[in-house]
């Protein structure tokens, strides 16, 4: 790989020993893609998390022992530096505010709150969740980025056409403290353009008609790039977090166009460029059945335990609608309810009244966090309800439950009665 | 026995050999595998069960969650890595959860290796020549391109 002069700077050493250990993993990281060269990237959205049971051993040593090991691979303990470029943390493994309902040991909460001020001390903001979009970082249209999280990749690449492939723990580590990434895959144009047009028959709205979109869509194209044509209403932002997020579980979607709507197509030509589409798809009402009945495969009871919402984060408007369908209402005593938010987004929450809503009902407002990754449910939870697709692909899973998918307004129905009567709409 | 040999392209350098484990699913590290023990546990996938712990882990690549690369580190940190690592469909993921892996591990083949090697076969890997030595297992039918 070919090596500018800061960074062969950096891999000699004379930028400190963070940086050269960092350097080393990003050379390594870089020839095994096999790429020709790094690219300067000025936003990072990594995990620098300390709380999750294997970090234990590490963090007893000191953050930076966790920092070496897990976001450099670097075997030497290096002391953590100030990030280079402007870095934000993901969603991790615990609510530190809410450990009393999730069940989470206090233990592991102060070691990630220790993480927290650590890394947050060194320049990494503490946005904690899965859309740091939603909470002030949204990058601009050409911008090279390295983040992680499926969903806020495809986001990043489709709806804000800034630049990043779906990075890792370590490379993103890496990044941060040397403002470099390889350059490959999705920094590179003639990689962002259309694959497969998939000509969408029916009218396309609702939260669930982008969820089931995308589900359906993912299943088909897997790592590719689809182009929608024939979508008629534009979607608003929490549509296409919901879409991105379904398409990236059902297969592993990164970039997508919907002409007209997305900023790198402004037709289905712009899309494709010069290239010709390896494929064509029908979307209709029989595609959209399949990817509901697959989506509640593993529910059987209607007795639901567990209704999440809020994956990806809910934004505000989410909450407001939830907090509206159970103003003055109560929950059933056999269920729970936990809906996540961006923690920043909780704060307006609760500054608005949603949170005394949603509690008075018997409900808890969460954030940082969710069921799949902090790999946590109320004890013994045997059947979920979810409005998110990605949870509903997941949690059967890693969370061994069943799990319906439904709209928002089936979910809280659910956890007012006890009893799943939703279907497809 | 039956010797076939392939070629292809270090992704990360060094030599190892040992017994193959080979999937023509995707393997997922978040939600996919057991770090601790090296064991497949995704639902409905073919080595659901199975563990690639010590072998030489042979499949098309990876997918799923960006938590591949820390999923995998962990298994090298519990002891409970694959050997080698030989995979065709090159990604970020795959690559960088086979770099903090840190075994030799090979792409861009001459030849699919899931055409070739099977579960039980022994597989020597020269990542730094870009070698694979297939041995295949006794009692196996010979395949019908070896050399």
């Amino acid at each position: 790989m070919k090596l500018a002069d800061d960074e062969k700077a950096m891999l000699d050493g004379a930028k400190g020993k963070a940086k050269q250990k960092a350097m080393d993993l990003l050379v390594r990281y870089g020839e095994a893609l096999g790429a020709e060269r790094l690219v300067n990237v000025t936003n990072v959205a990594g995990t620098w998390n300390a709380g999750s049971p294997p970090m234990k051993p590490f963090a007893e040593k000191g953050m930076d022992a966790v920092f070496s090991k897990f976001n450099l691979d670097s075997d030497e303990v290096v002391e953590t530096p100030q990030a280079e470029v402007y870095t934000c943390q993901l969603i991790h493994g615990i609510d530190t505010q809410n450990a009393h309902v999730t069940g989470v040991a206090e233990e592991a909460v102060n070691r990630q709150k220790q993480a927290e001020r650590y890394f947050g001390e060194r320049g990494v903001a503490m946005f904690n969740t899965c859309t740091p979009y939603q909470v002030g970082n949204v990058p601009v249209r050409g911008e090279h980025c390295a983040w992680m999280e499926s969903s806020a990749v495809v986001y990043c690449n489709s709806v804000l056409g800034a630049r990043t492939n779906t990075e890792g723990r370590e490379s993103t580590g890496a990044a941060s403290i040397t403002g470099k990434i390889p350059y490959w895959g999705y920094h590179i144009p003639e990689n962002r353009l259309g694959t497969h047009l998939v000509d969408v028959e029916i009218d396309v709205d609702s939260m669930m008609d982008w969820g089931l979109l995308g589900y359906a869509i993912g299943e088909i194209v897997q790592e590719d790039i689809p182009v929608l044509d024939g979508i008629r209403k534009v979607p608003s932002m929490i549509k296409l977090k919901h879409f991105g997020a379904a398409g990236a579980s059902s297969g592993g979607i990164e970039m997508y166009h919907v002409p007209g709507v997305t900023p790198e197509a402004n037709t289905v030509e712009d899309a494709f460029g010069a290239k010709k589409p390896v494929a064509r798809l029908k979307y209709g009402a029989a595609e959209r059945k399949v990817a509901y009945d697959n989506l509640n495969s593993s529910a059987k009871s209607a007795d639901v335990d567990f209704i999440m919402l809020g994956c990806p984060h809910n934004s505000i408007e989410q909450v407001w609608t939830i907090a509206k369908l159970l103003d003055g209402r109560k929950l059933s005593p056999n269920t729970q309810l936990w809906v996540f938010t961006p923690r920043a987004l909780r704060d307006t929450a609760e500054l608005n009244g949603y949170g005394d809503m949603i509690r008075k009902a018997g409900g808890h407002l969460m954030s940082d966090t969710c069921p799949a990754i902090g790999r946590v449910m109320p004890n013994g939870t045997q059947v979920v309800a979810t409005d998110s697709a990605k949870q509903a692909h997941y949690l059967p899973a890693i969370m061994k439950c069943q799990c319906w998918f439904g709209t928002v307004e089936d979910c809280v129905n659910a956890a007012l009665t006890g009893r799943w009567q939703g279907g497809l709409q | 026995m039956t010797t076939i040999t392939i070629k292809g392209r270090k992704v990360v350098g060094g030599v190892a050999e040992g017994e193959a484990i080979t999937t023509h699913d995707t393997v997922s590290g978040w939600g996919g595998i057991d770090s601790n023990t090296g064991t497949i546990i995704e639902r409905r996938h073919e080595l659901v069960g199975q563990s690639f712990k010590d072998k030489v882990l042979v499949f098309p690549g990876a997918k799923g969650s960006s938590g591949y690369s820390h999923f995998f580190h962990l298994a090298r940190v519990a002891g409970a890595a694959p050997k080698a690592m030989l995979f065709s469909k090159m990604t970020t993921k795959a690559a960088l959860g086979a770099v903090v892996t840190r075994v030799p591990s090979m792409s861009d083949f001459d030849r699919d290796p899931l055409e070739v090697i099977e579960t039980g076969d022994w597989v020597k890997v020269d990542a730094d020549r870009g070698i694979v030595e297939v041995t295949k297992k006794a009692g196996a039918k010979p395949a019908t391109a070896a050399e």
